[in-house]
C-alpha cells in the first residue's frame, strides 16, 4: 500500500492521542492516550522502514533498513516503563486522595 | 628579595588575603582586633619601602606573570607603576586609621568582621596592581563581595534594602564592564599560546583596530560601570543609603577607597584604550560632572544626618575629579592624582570624627547635636580643621589638588570653571552651616554628657592632620610619583 | 648679614607662636601666652625694620622651593621682598604689636586656655597676612588671602555660645569666598595665558599685545576686583563687615581696620599695571569705591552701635582707597593705607576702652561725659576723629587729599562727590565723639560707678597710636608745600615706575591745588563744628526714627534684599532638588526598576498554577511551535 495510507492512519491516532491527554481528567485514560502516541509512531517508523526497504538507497544499504525497527523496541521499552512509574504514582495519588481527577493535584500551586 | 621571587606587588596583594583568613580562625574579638591592626601595619610598611625603590623593575613587578589561563590569554600579570604606587599606599595607610579610630566598637563576631575587612584590601589592592583584565575585572568583584556581607551583617536598620540595592546597582555596572572587556578582548591580538590576550599592552593596542562607532558603545559600557562606582550623577543615589547603612569603618574604606577604585579604572583602563570615545564625549562627561557637583552640594546643605551630609559632599569632590579627567590635561590629571590621596585622606577623618560623635551621643542627626566645642574642644578642633581641608583651604593638601583641577578645567573651557566654581561657595555653605550647628551655640541636654576624646584618638587624628599639611605644604614628592604615567597616558592623545 | 636671608623669619615666627599658644594653650598662663603672643609679633617688627633700612632697589624674588611643577604650569613657594611689601610688613607688624599688647589687658576676663586661643588666633593671623605680602607670585598671594579670611571666621566667632556671631562668622567667610572665586578665576586665566603667576613674569608681559589681549586684562583685573569687593568690602559684598563687630574689638581693630580689609587694596597696588592697561577696569573701580564711600558714609549717619559706626566708616574709607586706585593715584591709596591704618586702630581700640569702662555698653545714646572720666581715651580718640575727618595737619588730611586731587583730575564730579563724603565722614565721626565723650553722662548708675581709665597696657598703645595719626602724614607732604616732601611717593616710585609712565600725569596749576584743598578742608570743618555742636546737647528721646532716618539706620535694607534675592531661593532650591527630584526623580526610577522587577516576576509565578493539564497543554503549543520554526527558517 502507498505510504500515504500509513501517515494518515498514524497522524490520526497520534491526533486523538493528543486530544484525549489535554482533554481528559481520569488519570488512566490519560496514560491510555499517551500510549496512544507513542504506538502511532511506532506504526510510522515501520511503514517508513519497509517503505525504504524498496527504494535504491534501501537495496544499496540494507543495515539501515532495519535501523526504525529497531528503534520501535527502544520505544516500547521506554513506554513500559514510563507505563510502571505512572501507575505507581496514580496509585498513590489514590490512596491519598481517593480520586483520580488529575485537577485536583495542584499542590504545586504558587 | 629578588632572589627570592617576592615582588611589593605580591605582599601587597596577598598578605591581606592570608591575614584576612587567619583572622576567621581567631576567636577571641581582641585578639583579632590587635592580629587585624597589626597585620595592617605591616602591610604599610611593606608599602612604605616600596615607595623608595620607584625604579626597581623586578620589586615592583615588572617581570611577566606566568600564565594562568594559557588558552584564553589571561595571565597572572601585576605591576606597581606610578599610580598604582600611589595608591596602593592610601589603602595601606588607611586600613590601620581605621582600625585604630574604631578601636573601640565593639562587634558580634568580631573575627569575621576583622577578616572581610582584611579581605576588602586585598581586593583593592589587587584591583590597583592589575595589568590584565580579567584579573582586575577579578579584583573588582573581590572587592565587592566582602563589602555586601559586612553592610549586611553589621549595618543599621535598613541595611538589607539599602545593600541589596548597592549590590545589584554596581553589579550590573560590573557587568557591563565585562561585556565591554570580551568586546575589546575579542579584538586583540593573540600570542603564540592564544588568538587573544587579556593584557593590558594588548587592550592598549586596541584603540586603533576598533571601527570608531564600536568604540562608542564600548566607551559607554566601560564609563557606565566606572561612573556608577565612582559615582557621578545621575548614577550615584546608592551612595547615601549604603553610606548611612554601613558600619562607620566599612563606610571609611568605601567612600575612602574604592570610589577611588573608579577613577583609577578611568584612568588605567578608559582614557588609553579608547581615546578617539573620550574626545567625543568628553564634553558631556564633564557637564555632567559639574552639574553634579552643584546638584550634590545644594543637596548636601539640607542633608539632617550626618552621614549622608558626608555622602552627599564626597558626591560633590568626586564629581570634579572626574570632570578634570576628562580635561585631558596633563595639569588636570595630576591634581587628580594628588586629589585622590587627599580626598582620601581628608574623608576618612571626617568620618571618624562623624563616628565620635554617634558614638557619644547616639544619634546623627544635626538638628539634634550642638554645642560639642562646649565639652570636646579637642575634638572641635580637630574637626574644623579636617572641614576646612574638605573644602580645600590653601596650605592644605586639598588646595594643591583643587587648584590643579581648576586650572586644567579653565584649560578646556571657560563657563565649566566658572559653574564648578560655584561649588566653592557651596561647599563652604554647607561645611560651615554644619559645623556651626553641631559645633557651635548653646550645649543641649543630649550633647551635656559628652567628654572630650582620649589620647589615644586625638594620635589617630593628629596623623590626619599630619598628612593634610604635609602633603598641603610640600606636594612634589606626589607630582613625582605619578608624573611618568600621566604623561603616557596623555601621549595617546596628542594627534 | 643680609637680612634678605632672615625673611623667611618673618611670618615664621607668628607661625611658632600660633602653635605654641594653640597646642600648649592648656597649661600656659595668661602671662606667658600674652607673652609668647606678642613678643613673636615684636621681633617680626624688628625684622621688618630692619628690611625696611636696608632695601636696595631691584630685588629678585627669594625661592625656596617648588610648590607646583608640571608641565605647563610652574608655581614656586618664593617670596618678593621690595619697597610696597616692606611697607605693609611694618604697618602689619607694628600696628600688629600695638594691638596684641593691647589685648592682653582687654581679654584678661577670659580663663587662660581661651586667652591663649585667642593669641594662637592672632598670631595665625598675622602670618596669613605676613604670607600675602610677600608672596612674590598670586598663588602665594592667594594662600594669605584665604588664610585671613580663615582667621577672620574664627576670630568673629570667638565667643561661639552666641548663635548671632557664629551667623555673622559665617557670613564673613561665605562672601570672602564668594570673592575668592573671583580671584581664583582670575589665577586660572593668567596661568592658561603665561604658564606661570609670578609677579616678575605677569607684569613684564602685561604690556605684550600677544600674550594679553585687551580682553584678557580688562577680565583678569575685573575678576581681581571681585576678589577685592570680597575681602575689602566694597558693594555688593560689603555686607560682612559691620556684622563682623561681633567679634571681640581689638580683633575688630586689627582684621578689619588695619590689616586684613586692604588686602584687596595691597593686591590692586601690586597689579598695577594691569589696571593702567584696563581703563574700563578702573573706571569701574572708582565708581564702585566712590558708591561704595557714600553708601556706608550715609548708614553711619544714624548708627548707635559705637563700634558699627566705625565699621561703616571703615568701608567707607576703603572706598576712597579704591577710588584712588581707580584714577590712577597709586601712591594716594597706599597712603591712604597706612594713615588709616594708624587712625582707625587707634579709634578702634579707643572704643574698645569705652566698652571696657562701660562694662560693656557699646550703645553710644547710653554714654556721654565720658571726658571727664578717660581722659587718655578722650584725647586720643579726639585725634583720631580730627585725622579721619582730613584736617590738616593730621594724617588723614595728606593722604584723602592727595586721592582727590587725583580724582579731580580724572573727572570732576569724582571730586564733588567725594567731597560730599568727606563731610560726611566728619559728621558722623564728630557725632561719635560728642555722643560718648561730651554733654551729660546717659547711662545708668552702676555703669557710672565703674567708670575708670583703662590700664597702661591699653593706654599706651593708645598714646602710640594718636601719635603716629598725627605726624603719620608728614611723610608724604605735597610738592606744592614742601619740595620733595612726599617721601612716600619717592620710596615707592619703582613699584609704579612701570605704570606712571604709561598715564598721563595731569599736573595742576599749584592755585587750583590749593583751592581744591581748601574746599574740602572747609566743608569737612563745617560739618564737624555742626556735628559738635548739634550732639554736645544730646538727650536721649525714645521716638523712633522716621522716613529717611529709618532706611538709613537699617542700613537701606541691603541685608534683608540679600536674604530675599540669594539666600531663600538657594535654600529653597536646595529643598527641592533634596526632597522632589532626588527622593522622588532618580532615587524613586532606581527603585522603581526594582519595583518593576518585583512585579513581572510575580506575574511570570502565576504560569506556575500547578495545575498539570495547563503543562501538558504548553509543551504540545511549545513543541508544534519548534516544529513550524524548523520548518520555515
Amino acid at each position: 500500500m502507498e505510504i500515504k495510507y500509513y501517515i494518515g492512519l498514524a497522524l490520526a491516532l497520534f491526533c486523538i492521542g493528543i486530544v484525549g491527554v489535554l482533554t481528559r481528567r481520569n488519570a488512566i485514560i490519560i496514560f491510555m492516550c499517551v500510549e496512544l502516541m507513542l504506538n502511532a509512531v511506532n506504526l510510522l517508523l515501520v511503514a517508513f522502514s519497509k517503505m525504504h526497504a524498496a527504494t535504491p538507497m534501501g537495496k544499496a544499504f540494507p543495515a539501515m533498513v532495519s535501523d526504525a525497527q529497531i528503534f520501535v523496541f527502544f520505544i516500547m521499552v521506554v513506554a513500559a516503563a514510563e507505563v510502571s512509574v505512572g501507575l505507581a504514582i496514580i496509585v498513590m495519588m489514590y490512596r491519598n486522595t481517593h480520586s483520580t481527577d488529575v485537577n485536583f493535584l495542584n499542590r504545586l500551586k504558587n | 628579595m629578588e632572589s627570592l621571587g617576592i615582588r611589593f606587588t605580591e605582599l601587597l596583594i596577598w598578605f591581606p588575603l592570608v591575614a584576612g583568613l587567619i583572622c576567621f580562625i581567631i576567636r577571641d574579638e581582641r585578639k583579632s582586633r590587635n592580629w587585624a591592626m597589626l597585620a595592617s601595619l605591616l602591610t604599610l610598611a611593606v608599602s612604605i619601602t616600596s615607595l623608595f625603590y620607584p625604579g626597581n623593575k623586578e620589586l615592583n613587578g615588572y617581570t611577566y606573570g606566568f600564565e594562568w589561563l594559557k588558552s584564553i590569554g589571561s595571565s597572572y600579570s601585576v605591576a606597581l607603576d606610578g599610580m598604582g604606587r600611589l595608591l596602593t599606599f592610601l589603602t595601606a595607610i588607611a586600613f590601620p586609621i581605621i582600625f585604630a579610630a574604631t578601636s573601640k566598637t565593639t562587634y558580634k563576631n568580631a573575627n569575621a568582621f576583622y577578616g572581610l575587612m582584611l579581605l576588602m584590601q586585598c581586593g583593592l589592592m589587587g584591583v590597583f596592581c592589575s595589568m590584565d583584565a580579567l584579573l582586575f575585572y577579578f579584583f573588582w568583584e573581590l572587592a565587592l563581595i566582602p563589602a555586601y556581607f559586612l553592610c549586611s551583617r553589621w549595618g543599621g536598620e535598613r541595611r538589607i534594602q539599602a545593600t541589596f540595592k548597592f549590590f545589584v546597582y554596581t553589579f550590573t555596572g560590573s557587568l557591563l564592564m565585562l561585556v565591554g572587556i570580551i568586546s575589546v578582548y575579542l579584538h586583540t591580538s593573540g600570542t603564540a599560546s592564544s588568538e587573544h590576550t587579556f593584557n593590558i599592552n594588548a587592550f592598549y593596542a586596541v584603540a586603533n583596530m576598533l571601527k570608531p562607532g564600536e568604540q562608542n558603545w564600548l566607551f559607554w559600557l566601560f564609563f557606565i560601570a566606572f561612573a556608577i562606582k565612582m559615582p557621578i550623577f545621575p548614577f550615584h543615589t546608592w551612595q547615601p543609603d549604603t553610606y548611612e547603612q554601613a558600619p562607620t569603618a566599612t563606610t571609611m574604606v568605601l567612600s575612602g577607597v574604592m570610589v577611588k577604585m573608579g577613577l583609577f579604572a578611568v584612568v588605567r583602563w578608559l582614557l588609553p584604550v579608547f581615546p578617539q570615545a573620550v574626545l567625543k564625549f568628553d564634553n558631556i562627561i564633564i557637564a555632567l560632572s559639574v552639574i553634579g557637583m552643584i546638584y550634590a552640594s545644594l543637596i548636601a546643605i539640607k542633608q539632617d544626618d550626618l552621614k549622608r551630609f558626608a555622602a552627599y559632599s564626597s558626591i560633590a569632590h568626586i564629581g570634579l575629579m572626574c570632570a578634570a579627567l576628562f580635561t585631558v590635561k596633563q595639569v588636570g590629571v595630576q591634581g587628580v592624582m594628588i586629589q585622590m590621596f587627599s580626598h582620601g585622606i581628608n574623608i576618612i577623618g571626617l568620618w571618624i570624627v562623624i563616628d565620635l560623635i554617634e558614638k557619644q551621643t547616639g544619634t546623627r542627626k544635626i538638628s539634634m547635636l550642638g554645642g560639642i566645642a562646649h565639652k570636646a574642644p579637642g575634638l572641635t578642633i580637630l574637626l574644623v580643621v579636617i572641614a576646612l581641608a574638605n573644602i580645600a583651604l590653601p596650605l592644605t593638601n586639598a588646595f594643591v589638588g583643587e587648584f590643579m583641577m581648576f586650572t586644567g578645567l579653565f584649560k578646556f573651557n571657560v563657563w565649566f570653571t566658572a559653574i564648578a566654581g560655584l561649588s566653592i561657595i557651596l561647599a563652604a555653605v554647607y561645611t560651615l552651616n554644619m559645623v556651626q550647628k553641631v559645633f557651635y551655640g548653646e550645649a543641649n541636654s543630649l550633647v551635656a554628657g559628652m567628654t572630650d576624646i582620649s589620647m589615644g584618638q586625638k594620635m589617630v587624628l593628629a596623623t590626619i592632620l599630619i598628612l593634610i599639611f604635609v602633603a598641603g605644604v610640600y606636594p612634589k614628592p606626589f607630582f613625582d610619583m605619578t608624573n611618568e604615567v600621566v604623561t603616557n597616558v596623555l601621549t595617546r592623545f596628542i594627534k | 648679614m643680609d637680612v634678605l636671608k632672615l625673611v623667611w623669619l618673618i611670618p615664621l615666627l607668628p607661625l611658632v607662636g600660633f602653635l605654641i599658644n594653640g597646642l600648649a594653650r592648656n597649661y600656659l598662663s595668661k602671662a606667658m601666652a600674652g607673652l609668647i603672643g606678642s613678643g613673636v609679633i615684636f621681633i617680626s617688627f624688628l625684622l621688618s625694620a630692619w628690611v625696611f633700612f636696608s632695601l636696595k632697589d631691584g630685588q629678585a624674588p627669594i625661592h625656596y622651593f617648588d610648590f607646583i611643577n608640571v608641565a605647563s604650569l610652574k608655581i614656586g613657594f618664593d617670596f618678593q621682598v621690595d619697597q610696597l611689601s616692606s611697607i605693609f610688613l611694618l604697618i602689619i607688624t607694628g600696628v600688629g604689636f600695638l594691638i596684641h599688647v593691647y589685648s592682653t589687658s582687654y581679654m584678661h576676663d577670659e580663663e587662660p586656655k581661651n586667652f591663649a586661643k585667642y593669641f594662637s588666633f592672632l598670631n595665625l593671623f598675622v602670618f596669613s597676612m605676613l604670607l600675602l605680602v610677600l608672596g612674590a607670585n598670586y598663588l602665594i598671594m592667594f594662600i594669605g588671602w584665604e588664610g585671613v579670611g580663615l582667621c577672620s571666621y574664627l576670630l568673629i566667632g570667638f565667643w561661639f555660645t552666641n548663635n548671632n556671631y557664629n551667623n555673622a562668622a559665617r557670613k564673613a567667610f561665605i562672601m570672602n569666598r564668594i570673592g575668592d572665586l573671583g580671584f581664583l578665576l582670575a589665577i586660572f586665566w593668567i596661568a592658561n595665558k603665561l604658564g606661570s603667576v609670578d609677579f616678575h613674569t605677569v607684569f613684564a608681559n602685561a604690556p605684550d599685545p600677544n600674550k594679553f589681549s585687551t580682553f584678557d586684562i580688562t577680565g583678569i583685573t575685573l575678576l581681581l576686583f571681585v576678589g577685592a569687593t570680597g575681602k575689602s568690602a566694597q558693594i555688593p559684598l560689603y555686607t560682612w563687615l559691620p556684622d563682623a563687630m561681633a567679634g571681640p574689638t581689638p580683633v575688630s581693630a586689627l582684621i578689619h581696620a588695619a590689616t586684613m580689609v586692604t588686602a584687596g587694596i595691597y593686591m590692586i597696588a601690586r597689579s598695577n599695571i594691569l589696571y593702567t592697561m584696563a581703563p574700563v577696569t578702573q573706571t569701574v573701580v572708582a565708581v564702585v569705591g566712590l558708591s561704595t564711600a557714600i553708601l556706608a558714609a550715609t548708614i553711619a549717619l544714624k548708627q548707635n552701635d559705637i563700634k558699627k559706626v566705625l565699621a561703616y566708616s571703615t568701608v567707607s574709607q576703603l572706598g576712597y582707597m579704591f577710588l584712588g586706585l581707580g584714577v590712577g593715584a597709586y601712591t594716594g591709596a597706599v597712603f591712604h593705607v597706612m594713615t588709616h591704618a594708624f587712625f582707625k586702630a587707634l579709634l578702634f581700640l579707643g572704643a574698645g576702652s569705652v566698652i571696657h569702662a562701660m562694662s560693656g555698653e557699646q550703645d553710644i545714646r547710653n554714654m556721654g561725659g565720658l571726658k571727664k572720666y578717660m581722659s587718655v581715651t578722650h584725647i586720643t580718640f579726639l585725634l583720631g576723629c580730627l585725622a579721619i575727618a582730613g584736617m590738616p595737619p593730621f594724617s588723614g588730611f595728606f593722604s584723602k587729599d592727595e586721592i582727590l586731587g587725583a580724582a579731580f583730575a580724572k573727572n570732576p564730579v569724582f571730586y564733588i562727590i567725594g567731597v560730599a563724603g568727606a563731610m560726611m565722614t566728619a559728621f558722623y565721626m564728630f557725632r561719635l565723639y560728642a555722643m560718648t565723650f561730651l554733654g551729660e553722662f546717659r547711662g545708668t548708675a552702676d555703669q557710672q560707678h565703674h567708670l575708670h581709665e583703662s590700664p597702661k597696657a591699653m593706654t599706651i598703645p593708645l598714646v602710640i597710636l594718636a601719635i603716629l595719626a598725627v605726624v603719620g602724614g608728614w611723610i608724604g607732604i605735597p610738592e606744592i608745600f614742601v619740595h620733595g616732601g612726599h617721601r612716600l611717593e619717592t620710596y615707592l616710585a619703582p613699584i609704579f615706575a612701570q605704570s606712571n609712565a604709561l598715564q598721563e600725569r595731569n599736573e595742576m596749576a599749584q592755585s587750583k591745588e590749593i583751592m581744591l584743598m581748601a574746599i574740602s578742608v572747609v566743608a569737612a570743618l563745617a560739618a564737624l563744628l555742626y556735628a559738635w555742636n548739634k550732639f554736645s546737647r544730646y538727650k536721649k528721646s525714645t521716638e523712633e526714627e522716621k522716613g529717611l532716618g529709618k532706611v538709613l539706620e537699617n542700613k537701606w535694607y541691603v541685608d534683608e534684599i540679600y536674604d530675599a534675592i540669594i539666600v531663600r531661593p538657594v535654600n529653597a532650591i536646595a529643598k527641592y532638588l533634596n526632597n522632589v527630584f532626588e527622593r522622588k526623580g532618580i532615587d524613586g526610577f532606581v527603585n522603581g526598576i526594582g519595583r518593576a522587577v518585583n512585579y513581572s516576576s510575580r506575574q511570570v509565578r502565576l504560569l506556575q498554577s500547578g495545575q498539570v493539564g495547563t503543562y501538558v497543554l504548553m509543551m504540545v503549543i511549545g513543541i508544534l511551535v519548534l516544529f513550524i520554526v524548523q520548518l520555515f527558517l
